[in-house]
């Protein structure tokens, strides 16, 4: 097989076997649209790296990770809904990484962003991607339990001594790394379907959280299979491919009658 | 602070944007002692609740816990959203430093054994109130903070969940702050009574706050129906107490 090609798969697995227990959070906690908001985000992010001439990876994951940190300090002022607040911060910084790409001499593909761009991932690629998995993997592992304490209860996790902003923080810290990445995955437009529909497909045959954010793995997993497969015999986008990969896999999932729940 | 007190909270305000919530609030809670919160809705109840967990801060006075104090704390709700699927053994070991075998403990000393494989939101009204009751006993806590314990209970679950209550201070020896909008059902289970309405109205041994005319008023203008059901008790106050009163009110 190609080099590409393997590159491409372990990239897109490794992205979606992490992916897949952050979603959980992202679903459990209802947070698809902040995930839309970092997406818009990663754009600014290209664009400074691009006018900075930095590396591209460390200023998307910069330009989302200081957008975490805005809505976090957002949040606490009162008088605008959370939802308003990221309707603004997505659409401004988007408008704005559009109107900076313009001054840049570079000629950008932004299709590449928007959509992805599996098939050219590179090995210095991979290897970021790798060591943001690894370190989002690691810190996930570490605070699972009380991630989930404060995700059914906050203040009750408060009293038993739970850092709540901290660990709300880092969910929002890890869901920007994960979205930095995912980029060249499936792109700015799809990369909440790959935190969302993995869980969404799980959820009917989890019994424990745990159980939900392995299933999850697998889904996503199946998914950059099929649509790297689909991408490579039938030449279409690899990115929307594993899309639609993992959207036929929840109906798919929806149609069959439920068996034992692990 | 007196050795027996676990918490000692004194003139406690507390003031959001201009309105005052509390006002100069002093409550201290002793080892063993079961304490009850009365008020309407709105008397800021929940809020001093908060305060007394060290949530929020007040905008005056200060809070003293003992030194290293264990706290279990029941919230008065908890939603699951119906993504998660999370069973209630799971759930009770999110409490830090749980093990599997306090786990059984607790659970069946509430009288939820049955349940420990059950999904969280599958769970009825009085069952989930067990099972947080359970996950704020698996720490072992010297003071119990219930807030609204009886909430989705029908009337005679309410009944056997405050003995439960009172078993448990007897078993754990440990002290207990209960909030509660009715003191007809709380009368039986609890040393002082504390009755709220942004200031402390009065508060003293059950049965004198229940003939207090501060109660009366506040309750009586306030709603109607619990001063009904709170005559009817009040003819049945002896047995239910258990022992008649006849020093003065401490206002």
């Amino acid at each position: 097989m190609a080099d590409f090609i393997l590159r491409a798969l372990l990239s897109g697995l490794l992205v979606a076997a992490i992916a897949g227990p952050l979603g959980c959070f992202v679903v459990w906690r209802r947070m698809s649209y902040f995930g839309d908001t970092l997406a818009h985000s990663a754009l600014f992010g290209i664009a400074l790296g691009l006018l900075l001439e930095i590396s591209l990876e460390a200023s998307v994951i910069g330009a989302c990770a200081l957008l975490a940190v805005l809505l976090v300090l957002m949040e606490k002022r009162r008088g605008l809904s959370t939802d308003t607040i990221l309707g603004i911060l997505a659409h401004s910084s988007l408008a704005l990484g559009l109107v900076i790409i313009s001054f840049t001499d570079n000629q950008v593909n932004l299709m590449s962003y928007l959509f992805g761009d599996l098939l050219t991932v590179s090995a210095s690629n991979l290897l970021w991607i790798a060591a943001t998995c690894i370190v989002v993997l690691v810190l996930l592992l570490l605070n699972w339990n009380r991630l989930l304490a404060i995700t059914l209860h906050e203040e009750l996790a408060q009293v038993e001594g739970v850092h709540v902003t901290r660990m709300r923080m880092l969910l929002m810290l890890l869901i920007a790394l994960i979205v930095a990445v995912s980029m060249k995955v499936v792109g700015i437009l799809l990369i909440t379907s790959l935190l969302i529909i993995p869980p969404a497909c799980a959820r009917a045959y989890a019994r424990t959280p745990e159980s939900m954010a392995i299933m999850a793995s697998i889904a996503g997993c199946l998914a950059v299979c099929g649509g790297i497969m689909a991408s490579w015999f039938w030449d279409t986008p690899t990115g929307p491919s594993i899309v639609v990969a993992a959207s036929l896999l929840f109906v798919i999932g929806r149609l069959l009658p439920a068996g034992e729940k692990l | 602070m007196p050795e027996n007190i676990l918490l000692n909270a004194q003139e406690i305000s507390l003031q959001f944007d201009q309105r005052l919530v509390l006002q100069n609030i002093s409550l201290r809670i002793a080892e063993r002692q079961i304490v009850t919160l009365i008020g309407p809705n709105g008397a800021g109840k929940t809020s001093l609740v908060k305060i007394v967990l060290g949530l929020i801060s007040p905008t005056s006075g200060k809070v003293e816990r003992r030194k290293g104090i264990r706290i279990g704390y029941m919230p008065q709700r908890l939603q699951v959203d119906q993504s998660m699927p999370v069973t209630v053994g799971k759930f009770l070991t999110l409490a830090t430093n749980a093990r599997s075998m306090e786990t059984s403990r607790v659970l069946e000393e509430v009288g939820a054994s049955a349940l420990i494989d059950s999904q969280l939101h599958s769970l009825s009204g009085g069952e989930l109130q067990r099972v947080l009751l359970a996950r704020a006993l698996i720490q072992d806590p010297q003071l119990l903070v219930l807030d609204e314990p009886a909430q989705g209970v029908d009337v005679n679950g309410q009944a056997e969940l405050y003995r439960l209550i009172t078993d448990i201070r007897d078993k754990h020896d440990c002290g207990i702050l209960l909030v509660s909008h009715d003191l007809h059902l709380v009368m039986s289970a609890t040393d002082e009574v504390i009755c709220l309405n942004q200031h402390v109205c009065c508060h003293g041994h059950p049965e004198q706050v229940s003939n207090d005319p501060a109660y009366l008023e506040l309750f009586g203008r306030k709603d109607a129906e619990t001063l009904a059901i709170y005559t009817h008790h009040h003819n049945h106050s002896h047995d239910l107490a258990g022992e008649i009163v006849d020093e003065g009110h401490n206002h």
